[in-house]
């Protein structure tokens, strides 16, 4: 099975590993995206993500169904989660299960780069003096990574 | 010339004050005809010459033709996950 969605609900990661984990698979695994406190040096509150809702949806899809293809028999379940996020809320969870181990880990990191690459997902952190900024990963190539994962 | 709307997000949407605005381009324009215009407005400093455009909702190249009807959105940097 395959599904992905962009939801505004908390992510459920157990209804997701339920979801994927068949008589056959032997393996899963579970990447978690969560909201961490301090980004840059600066302490963070939350985490605002927005998204155009429908290429997101349509581009994870896409990511998966190439992830699929890349590794035969994995079922995979994909949630992105969009809205104000506190301290670690989950932002996006991944469940991969595979008759053996390496497809599953590599499927859940092949979709983890993809989406972080190509999803139109953007968040806005939340400091705690109050201020808010977008973040763009290209303009901080040298600083630490972008806020959750 | 026509008339195109174009969507906006995040940073850029911030920048023109709106998540949609309408340019005046050639008839036919491409991507970058549509850019450049972007480009000219008022908050049109904050995009990079080559931003990100998705023509119904699939990234698309500067050279690609654009025509009303389609959804045109200008994509910044993405920052999911």
């Amino acid at each position: 099975m395959i599904r992905t969605a962009i939801v505004s609900a908390a992510i459920d990661p157990a209804a997701l590993l339920a979801e994927v984990t068949t008589d056959g698979t032997g393996a899963t695994t579970l990447f978690l995206g969560t909201v961490r406190d301090v980004n840059e040096g600066r302490p963070v509150t939350g985490i605002e993500y927005s998204a155009y809702a429908a290429m997101a949806s349509d581009e994870l899809a896409r990511i998966a169904q190439e992830a699929v293809e890349r590794f035969d028999g994995v079922q995979l379940t994909v949630e992105h989660r969009i809205g104000t996020l506190g301290l670690q809320e989950i932002s996006v969870a991944i469940a991969v299960a595979h008759a053996r181990r390496n497809p599953a880990l590599d499927a859940s990191r092949f979709v983890i780069e993809e989406l972080k690459r190509r999803v139109p997902i953007w968040k806005c952190e939340h400091y705690v003096d109050g201020t808010r900024q977008w973040i763009d990963p290209t303009a901080s190539r040298d600083a630490q990574p972008a806020a959750t994962t | 010339m026509q008339q195109l709307q174009v969507l906006l997000f995040a940073s850029y949407a911030d920048a023109f004050g709106s998540g949609s605005v309408t340019v005046s381009v050639p008839e036919p324009a491409t991507v970058a005809d549509v850019v450049g215009a972007l480009r000219s407005l008022p908050g049109g400093a904050v995009l990079p010459e080559s931003p990100l455009v998705a023509v119904d909702r699939r990234y698309t190249p500067g050279v690609i033709a654009v025509h009303a009807g389609q959804e045109i959105a200008v994509i910044p940097p993405v920052a999911g996950g």
